[in-house]
């Protein structure tokens, strides 16, 4: 895992940690960021961590760009050294799979999906060698995942799977990207799923939706009050499955302004994933018992 | 205030951006053409980052409630007060109960409007830019509609004002547009490389706030790799990162795409190079079909360019002090 720098345009740095994507880049790219903002380089404007990379924008009439580039690979040593564990939240998120409204978005579209002939559940499925749906809805909602990276759009999470690589889902994006997705869709595509935070274009596969909003400009939703966006890098998820009926009573209770979401304080340790997978995804999902 | 009569084609309030939020996917917003939206701005005697409307392709109609003065920069709409006829880069007095209204577009794509006293809405986490995907700032985070009664501050300006036509700036015909070759650069062969830069391209009637699209070149030609895990299959996959603005990528290698002031900040295409920070307002001056170069630079005469941006800036703010 060697990081390659290049510049984007006059004003951003550019930095690929990986070319494939792994905790441990995503980690380092994580402690990069976390440096480069401590370390308060003059002209820095924006530092933007993803799943892999990360970039750094910066005003050009303050720093020159090779200097900012110099800055940025003095903190690599830092951040190789830096602990690979953090104390953050585990959030839980319930779904309701296979719901009406992404199944009328995806028969909309499907002249643009690899097979028109099932849905984005039963393709997805397929490919990744799950018999049933339902088995594949069980593995997605098996394990806890990362916040890997926030953006595209608003607060959309991108988000990374707890478990070893095999048993990781990949899936292709949609072959040209919808114009329309369902807001508060749950996605996929590529080896990251993700939650649309507002309703428009998108590429992923399409698996459910969500009742709990995580965008809010308005900030009127008790919990996303002091900042309208909910999840930031370094948050973990746990998707849980739920009814139709379970569903109109989160809306009905988000509507009322009364809907909290479930959070609780662990910490996660790369090393102690590296040596029990298992274990540590108990301990983590625990805290949501 | 001013009564929205009717809207145009896409009219949204913008000031000089929003920064610091597109780590979570909130872009800076602000007017596509800096320039133009600082000089209307001065025009007026506003604060050169004061909030104006951006008007896209077909000016609004606007009824003014109070007496305020005027400037439109930008793009080749001639205003009319009550149906005389105004001149571009030029401050007039509009009365209240006068109407603003616009001849067709004659050149450019998106009219600065100022007003004396700049429009004042809510600033929204540090700005009142309109980013209309987010909901986010402007006038109820969306473009103006008819009936929206747009908020005035207080205005000291005078008419009569006018910048000189040499402290302009405008895209040619083609459009040349510089890039910094980079980021994935290197995903693409020598020969299909050269041709990017050889060909003519043209502008997509998608283009808008977000990107802007680009059709008519030669399709990208990938080198040989391993698909990396996490990325998707298509060659022009990447595993999700940042894009910079300016930043071009060109899904399935078909159809470029530069992502302008409301871009999504991230994704999985990867990105053959970068607009270069200087060139961008004239991007936001082009129509759909406007033929475009696309001209290869290096770094320092992206900074050489940005320089000469900053220094015509710098000789409009000494001509309207």
């Amino acid at each position: 895992m060697e990081s390659r720098y290049t510049f984007g345009g006059d004003e951003h740095v550019f930095c690929e940690v990986d070319t494939e994507m792994s905790l441990e880049a995503f980690f380092k790219s994580l402690s990069m960021t976390n440096a480069v903002r401590e370390s308060q380089i003059r002209g820095v404007t924006e530092i933007c961590p993803a799943n892999a990379s990360f970039q750094i924008k910066f005003d050009p009439d303050i720093i020159k760009p090779d200097d900012m580039l110099a800055e940025i690979r003095k903190l690599e040593v830092q951040a190789e050294n830096a602990e690979s564990s953090m104390d953050t939240r585990i959030v839980e998120v319930p779904v309701l799979y296979n719901d009406p409204w992404t199944h009328e978005t995806l028969m909309r579209f499907r002249e643009r999906h690899q097979d028109p002939s099932g849905t984005d559940l039963d393709y997805s499925a397929r490919i990744n060698g799950y018999d049933t749906v339902d088995d594949f809805i069980a593995a997605h909602s098996g394990s806890p995942w990362f916040v890997s990276m926030v953006g595209f759009v608003s607060g959309l999470p991108f988000l990374y799977q707890t478990v070893e690589r095999e048993k990781q889902i990949e899936v292709p994006k949609y072959l040209r990207p919808r114009t329309d997705t369902p807001k508060l869709t749950v996605g996929y595509g590529g080896c990251f799923s993700c939650i649309y935070s507002v309703r428009g274009a998108g590429g992923y596969q399409m698996f459910g939706v969500t009742p709990m909003p995580i965008f809010d400009p308005q900030q009127q939703i008790n919990y996303l009050r002091d900042f309208m966006i909910f999840f930031k890098p370094g948050d973990l998820v746990k998707f849980s499955p739920i009814d139709r009926d379970t569903y109109d009573a989160a809306v009905e209770a988000v509507e009322a302004n009364e809907y909290e979401p479930k959070i609780r304080d662990v910490r996660f340790s790369l090393d102690e994933f590296n040596a029990d997978i298992n274990a540590c995804n108990a301990k983590l999902e625990g805290a949501l018992k | 205030m001013i009564k929205v009569l009717n809207p145009g084609l896409a009219t949204s309030v913008q000031d000089m951006g929003r920064h610091g939020y597109y780590h979570l996917g909130i872009p800076q917003s602000g007017g596509m053409d800096q320039l133009a939206l600082q000089a209307a701005n001065l025009l007026v005697g506003n604060a050169s980052d004061a909030a104006v409307l951006e008007a896209t392709f077909m000016g609004p109609e606007l009824e003014f409630t109070a007496d305020a003065v005027v400037a439109v920069t930008g793009a080749a709409m001639t205003p009319k007060v009550d149906g005389a006829e105004q001149a571009n880069w030029e401050s007039f007095a509009v009365k209240a109960g006068q109407v603003l209204s616009f001849d067709y577009l004659k050149g450019g794509a998106r009219a600065y409007i100022a007003v004396s006293g700049g429009i004042d809405v809510p600033v929204v986490l540090g700005s009142r830019s309109t980013y209309t995907l987010g909901a986010l700032g402007g006038y109820q985070g969306r473009p103006l509609a008819a009936g929206d009664q747009v908020p005035v501050g207080q205005g000291k300006g005078t008419a009569g004002r006018s910048l000189d036509a040499s402290l302009r700036r405008a895209p040619g015909s083609p459009a040349e547009i510089r890039v910094l070759p980079g980021i994935y650069w290197h995903w693409v062969t020598d020969k299909s490389g050269a041709q990017f830069y050889a060909d003519t391209w043209k502008v997509a009637p998608e283009a808008d706030r977000i990107g802007y699209r680009f059709r008519g070149g030669q399709p990208i030609e990938f080198t040989e790799r391993e698909r990396p895990f996490g990325a998707g299959s298509d060659p022009s996959n990447i595993v999700d990162g940042c894009y910079p603005y300016g930043s071009i990528q060109v899904p399935g290698g078909t159809e470029p795409i530069i992502l302008h002031r409301d871009a999504v900040s991230g994704g999985g295409y990867f990105m053959l190079g970068t607009v270069i920070s200087a060139d961008m307002d004239l991007i936001g001056q082009m129509q759909p079909h406007t033929p475009t170069q696309f001209v290869k630079v290096t770094m320092d005469e992206a900074l050489q360019a940005r320089a000469d941006r900053n220094a015509l800036i710098g000789r409009i703010h000494e001509a309207l002090a």
